[in-house]
C-alpha cells in the first residue's frame, strides 16, 4: 500500500469521526421530532422515525411557538442589520487608519468582547430597567449589537484591508465621493466578508439564551431558545415538542448557511489588479 | 483638454522628502513623460495632481486655475494605474462607463460613449467580460479605455506598461503614441523606463529623489544631459564617465585623464582649468583593430546583443565601453585602439553640465 493511501484513509476516518461526534446529538433530536409519542419513550431507542408531524402540530398549537419564531426573527434580524451597518463603517475606518492606531483600537475592541456575560448581565439589566426597555425588542437588540460588534468589526476590517487602495483611488478619480467609493466599490467587493459576519452575528443572536431569559420575562416577547426552555411544565417534559421546536429553530440557520455558502465566494477580487 | 502647471510642489512623508519644489509646465495637448528611478516621487506627484494626496507646499494649476481645494471628482482628470485597478465586480462595459455614470450622464449617451471607446481601442468583443477573464494586455486596454471614455482634461498614466511582457510593451507603446496623435490630449506619463520616455514624450521631466533634474525634449535630454545623473540614467549601455583635468597650452586645450590625454580643439567651450567629469556615449567611441592610431585599450569583455556589440575595454584603470557593428569580432585581452571625437564629449563640474 502506498503512503498516500494510508494518509487518505486516516484522514477520511478522522473527519468522519469528528463529523459523527458533532452530528449524532443533532440527528437524534431531528429523529425525535418526527417520532410519535410512543416511539420517543421506547426502549431500546428507535433511530428511524415514522415521520409523523404530530409533535410539530402540537408545538405550533399547544405551545404557540410561532410567536417565539417571529420574535427571534425580529431580534436576530435587527441585531444583524445594525451590527453589520456599524461594523462596516467601523471596519472601513480601521482598515484605512494608520497601522499603529488601528491596531490599538482593534485590541481595545477585542478586549470588550472578553467580558464574561455574567459580569455584564447585572449592569445591562439595570440600564435597561432605567430606560424602560425591559421586555422590548430594542432592549435585547442593544446588548446583542454590543456583543456581536467586536467580531463583526474584526472580520470586516480584515476584509477591507485586502481591497486594493488603487480601486478606491480609481473610483475617486472617476468621480465618486469617499462615501460613494465605499458604497460602490468597497462594499460590493466585500460581500464574502459581509455575509460571513452577518451569518455569525445572526447565529449568535438567534441562539443566545442567557440575556434573552433575563431581559424578556414577558412570554409575548420571548425568543425561541427561551420559549423552548420554558416548555416543560411542573410534571411533564414534552420531549417530542421540544425536539420539533428545536428542529424549527435550527432548520432556518442550516438553510441560511447552505444558501449563503455559495455567495461566500472567496477570491471575488481576483482580476482587480495584476494577477 | 487643458494645460497643467506644477508650481513649487513639496511633499514629505514623516521624515522622508518625497518631492522638493517640483516645478514644471505641460502644454495643452502635450505628451509629457516623468522619468526617474523608482522611489523618486513621480507617483506621489501624480496622486497630488489627481487630488488623491495633498501637497505640503505649492500649487497645481489646470488651465491656469488652482485646483488645490478641489476634490479628485472636480478636477476632471483621468488616471491609469500601474496595476490597472479595474473594478472586478463590474463588466468591461460597466468599467468603461463608471466615470460617466458617476458624472450623471444619461444612460443612452453612456452606451454610445462606451461603444465609441471600445471601438477606438479594439475591445468591443470584451464588453461583457469581467476583468478576471481578461489577459494582461486586454486589462491594460480596458484601463486606458476607462480613462478615455470620459475625455477628461488631463490624462495621468502611472507606469501603465510595466505589467506587460516585453513584446506587448513595445506594441502597446506604439499604439499609445498613435492614440495620442489621434486624440491630441494632454498626457502626463510616469515611467522608470528610459525607452518609453524617449519614444513617447514630447517633453521629458527627469526626476530623482523628489527633485527635478532636467526638463527638455528627449533628444536634448540625450544629447545634452544637464548633469551626471541624467547622463547616466539615460542611454544603454551607460555613458562612460571619467575624471580629467583640462589645461590650456598655447591656445590648445589638453584634457588629461588618469591614463591618457586628448586634445580638445573646440575653442568656444569655456570649461576653465581644473578637475572635470567627462562623459562620452559608447556610440561616440570608434573601435579599430589597428593599435597604432588612437588610444590603446585592452578588451575586457564583449556583450553581443545581436544587432550590435558592446566592447568593454580598459585604459589603465579607466573603463570605457564602446559600441561596434555586429559584424566585427574582438578577442578578450586583445589590444585595440579607441577613437574619441572630442566634439562629442560632455563636460561636468560638480555633477552639473558645463
Amino acid at each position: 500500500m502506498s503512503r498516500g493511501f494510508w494518509t487518505k484513509t486516516v484522514f477520511i476516518f478522522g473527519v468522519s469521526l469528528a463529523a459523527a461526534f458533532s452530528l449524532v446529538p443533532f440527528l437524534l433530536f431531528v429523529s425525535s421530532a418526527f417520532k410519535t409519542q410512543t416511539q420517543v419513550t421506547s426502549i431500546p431507542p428507535q433511530w428511524w422515525p415514522d415521520f409523523s408531524l404530530k409533535f410539530f402540530r402540537s408545538a405550533l398549537k399547544n405551545y404557540g411557538i410561532m410567536h417565539y419564531l417571529v420574535n427571534s426573527i425580529i431580534v436576530a434580524g435587527t441585531t444583524t442589520l445594525v451590527t453589520i451597518s456599524f461594523g462596516a463603517f467601523g471596519g472601513y475606518a480601521l482598515a484605512r487608519l494608520k497601522k499603529r492606531w488601528a491596531h490599538l483600537i482593534l485590541m481595545g475592541i477585542l478586549a470588550c468582547a472578553m467580558f464574561p456575560q455574567i459580569a455584564i448581565a447585572g449592569p445591562i439589566w439595570r440600564f435597561l430597567q432605567m430606560m424602560g426597555w425591559l421586555n422590548t425588542y430594542q432592549g435585547l437588540v442593544l446588548p446583542y449589537v454590543a456583543l456581536t460588534l467586536p467580531l463583526a468589526i474584526w472580520i470586516l476590517t480584515l476584509f477591507f484591508h485586502e481591497i486594493p487602495r488603487e480601486l478606491e483611488s480609481a473610483s475617486l478619480v472617476d468621480g465618486c465621493t469617499r462615501f460613494g467609493a465605499f458604497i460602490r466599490v468597497v462594499l460590493p467587493l466585500s460581500t464574502p466578508g459581509l455575509f460571513t459576519a452577518s451569518i455569525l452575528c445572526f447565529i449568535y443572536a438567534w441562539n443566545e439564551f442567557f440575556l434573552a431569559l433575563l431581559i424578556m420575562t414577558d412570554p409575548a416577547r420571548q425568543t425561541m431558545p427561551v420559549g423552548i426552555a420554558l416548555f416543560q411544565g411542573e410534571h411533564t417534559v414534552p420531549w417530542g415538542e421540544i425536539a420539533a421546536a428545536s428542529f424549527l429553530t435550527t432548520a432556518p440557520l442550516v438553510l441560511m448557511v447552505l444558501v449563503f455558502q455559495r455567495r461566500i465566494v472567496t477570491g471575488l477580487s481576483a482580476g482587480a489588479v495584476k494577477g | 483638454m487643458a494645460s497643467l502647471e506644477i508650481k513649487n510642489i513639496s511633499k514629505r512623508f514623516g521624515k522622508v522628502v518625497a518631492l522638493s519644489q517640483v516645478d514644471f509646465h505641460v502644454e495643452d495637448g502635450e505628451f509629457c513623460v516623468l522619468l526617474g528611478p523608482s522611489g523618486c516621487g513621480k507617483s506621489t506627484l501624480l496622486e497630488i495632481i489627481a487630488g488623491l494626496t495633498h501637497q505640503d507646499e505649492g500649487t497645481v494649476f489646470i488651465d491656469d486655475r488652482s485646483v488645490t481645494n478641489l476634490s479628485p471628482r472636480e478636477r476632471d482628470v483621468a488616471m491609469v494605474f500601474q496595476n490597472y485597478a479595474l473594478y472586478p465586480h463590474m463588466t468591461v462595459a460597466q468599467n468603461l462607463g463608471f466615470g460617466l455614470r458617476m458624472r450623471g450622464m444619461p444612460s443612452e449617451m453612456i452606451g454610445k460613449k462606451i461603444m465609441e471607446t471600445a471601438r477606438l481601442l479594439g475591445i468591443t468583443e470584451l464588453l461583457d467580460r469581467r476583468p478576471k477573464e481578461l489577459s494582461g494586455g486586454q486589462r491594460q486596454r480596458v484601463a486606458m479605455g476607462r480613462a478615455l471614455a470620459r475625455r477628461p482634461n488631463i490624462f495621468l498614466l502611472d507606469e501603465p506598461l510595466s505589467n506587460l511582457d516585453a513584446r506587448l510593451r513595445v506594441s502597446v507603446r506604439l499604439e499609445l503614441k498613435k492614440l495620442h496623435e489621434r486624440i491630441q490630449t494632454t498626457i502626463l506619463y510616469v515611467t522608470h523606463d528610459q525607452v518609453e520616455a524617449m519614444t513617447l514624450g514630447d517633453k521629458v521631466v527627469v526626476m530623482r529623489e523628489g527633485k527635478v533634474h532636467q526638463i527638455d525634449p528627449p533628444q536634448i535630454i540625450y544629447n545634452k544631459p544637464a548633469d551626471t545623473f541624467v547622463a547616466t540614467f539615460i542611454g544603454s549601455p551607460m555613458i562612460n564617465l571619467f575624471k580629467g583635468i583640462m589645461t590650456e597650452q598655447e591656445g590648445r586645450f589638453i584634457l588629461k585623464a588618469e591614463d591618457f590625454h586628448l586634445e580638445y580643439v573646440h575653442g568656444d567651450l569655456h570649461v576653465g582649468n581644473g578637475e572635470l567629469e567627462i562623459g562620452i556615449r559608447p556610440e561616440d567611441i570608434t573601435v579599430s583593430h589597428e593599435p597604432a592610431k588612437g588610444l590603446r585599450a585592452t578588451v575586457e569583455m564583449v556583450t553581443d546583443v545581436g544587432a550590435e556589440k558592446y566592447i568593454h575595454t580598459k585604459l589603465g584603470s579607466t573603463s570605457l565601453t564602446a559600441k561596434a557593428a555586429k559584424e566585427e569580432s574582438f578577442q578578450i585581452g586583445e589590444t585595440i585602439s579607441l577613437g574619441i571625437n572630442p566634439s562629442h564629449l560632455h563636460f561636468f563640474h560638480d555633477g552639473r553640465r558645463i
